[in-house]
C-alpha cells in the first residue's frame, strides 16, 4: 500500500540505527537508494546486506561543507530523502561549552538544513517529492541535559515547517518525525553515559515500551509514499504514549 | 591528581550538603542530595577536570570518594 518502488531516495547516517534500518525497508519496498554515512566499513555490511546494485553508497562526513556541497552535487535527483545523521548530547547548564554546542547543532541541525539548501540550489528535488527529517521528542520536552540536543531538534522542526511552505507549490513535502526512545547504537552509547538507574527508570515511561527501529522506519516510509501527500509540515510523534504519561 | 582536591570537585557539584559530610570513605550514593542529575554533573566534571570519560557503570561500581578517586587515577 504505501508504495516507493522505484523512488529514488537519499538516506544520510545509512551506517546504523534509525537510518540504517530505514534503508533495510526501503530497499525492501523496491527504492533505489543513495546512501550516506561515516564509515566505510559499515555502509560496506549495509551494502552486503541489500546485495543489489541499484543502491549506491557515498562514504562522507555530513559535519563538513565542502562534503554536503559535493554529496549534493553527485546525486542526480531525488523523489525522496531520509537525513538520519545525528548525535546525541547530556549537557548540563552548568557544563556548557560553545564547542559542544557546536558539535551538537552543526550536525543535527545546520547539516540538514544545508544539505537541503544545495539540493534545492542544484535542482536536485524532484516535483511530488517528501523529505523526511528525524528528530526526537525532546525536541517538544524538557529532559534535564538535553539542551543542546532538544534545542538542535526543535529548531530542525522549525525549519522543516518553513521548507514545507517554501516548497509547497512545487507539490515537494517536508516532514519531521519525533521518535521517543528508540533501541539503537545511538541510545545505547548514550545510555553508558547516563546513569544506567536513570535509564532503566525512563524505560517505565514507555507504555508501550521503548521503541524499535522499525516503528520509524515504517512511519518514514509512509512519509515518502504518495499515500501521505497531503501531510507537510508536521512533527510526527511516535512515543509509545510515553508523552500521555 | 590529588584526593583532596578531587573531594573538593567532588563536593562542589553539590548544593545543600555540609562540606564535613564529603570524606574518602562515604558512600556518597547513600547521601541525600544523590541523584542521577548529581551522577550526571560528576560525569561531566571528572571529564572536564580530569579529562577522563566516566561511564554510568563506572559510577555504578563505586561506592566511596575514594573508590572513584581511584578509578579515575587508574584511567588517567
Amino acid at each position: 500500500m504505501f508504495s516507493v518502488k522505484n523512488k529514488t531516495i537519499l538516506i544520510t547516517g545509512a551506517s546504523s540505527g534509525i537510518g540504517r534500518y530505514t534503508a533495510v525497508l526501503l530497499a525492501s519496498q523496491g527504492a533505489n537508494l543513495i546512501l550516506t554515512g561515516r564509515s566505510r566499513e559499515k555502509m560496506d555490511s549495509l551494502m552486503a546486506e541489500l546485495n543489489n546494485p541499484v543502491h549506491k553508497v557515498i562514504v562522507c562526513d555530513l559535519d563538513d561543507e565542502n562534503n554536503i556541497k559535493t554529496l549534493a552535487q553527485n546525486i542526480e535527483s531525488l523523489d525522496g530523502l531520509v537525513y538520519s545523521a545525528g548525535v546525541v548530547d547530556y549537557t548540563l547548564f552548568k557544563f556548557f561549552s560553545r564547542e559542544k554546542y557546536e558539535k551538537v547543532f552543526n550536525v543535527n541541525f545546520y547539516s540538514a538544513i544545508q544539505l537541503t539548501n544545495y539540493l534545492i540550489k542544484f535542482k536536485k528535488v524532484n516535483k511530488d517529492a517528501s523529505l523526511v527529517y528525524i528528530s526526537s521528542i525532546s525536541s517538544i520536552l524538557g529532559v534535564p541535559a538535553t539542551t543542546f540536543y532538544g534545542a538542535s531538534k526543535a529548531a530542525l522542526n522549525t525549519a522543516v515547517k518553513v521548507l514545507a511552505s517554501e516548497l509547497a507549490p512545487k507539490n515537494i513535502r517536508a516532514n519531521t518525525i519525533m521518535p521517543g526512545i528508540v533501541k539503537t547504537p545511538m541510545i545505547e552509547g548514550a545510555s553508558d553515559q547516563l546513569n544506567a538507574e536513570a535509564f532503566e527508570k525512563a524505560e517505565k515511561l514507555y507504555p508501550l515500551g521503548l521503541g524499535t527501529p522499525h516503528d520509524i522506519a515504517s512511519a518514514a516510509l509512509f512519509l515518502l509514499s504518495s499515500e501521505s501527500r497531503w501531510i507537510t509540515g508536521t512533527s510526527l510523534l511516535i512515543d509509545g504514549g510515553h508523552s500521555l504519561q | 591528581m590529588e584526593l583532596n582536591s578531587f573531594i573538593e570537585n567532588f563536593a562542589a557539584q553539590f548544593d545543600d550538603t555540609d562540606v564535613s559530610e564529603f570524606t574518602p570513605s562515604v558512600n556518597f550514593k547513600d547521601l541525600d542530595e544523590w541523584s542521577s542529575l548529581t551522577a550526571l554533573s560528576v560525569i561531566a566534571m571528572v571529564d572536564e577536570e580530569y579529562d577522563v570519560k566516566l561511564s554510568g557503570n563506572d559510577i555504578r561500581e563505586a561506592n566511596t570518594i575514594e573508590d572513584l578517586y581511584q578509578l579515575i587515577a587508574n584511567k588517567n
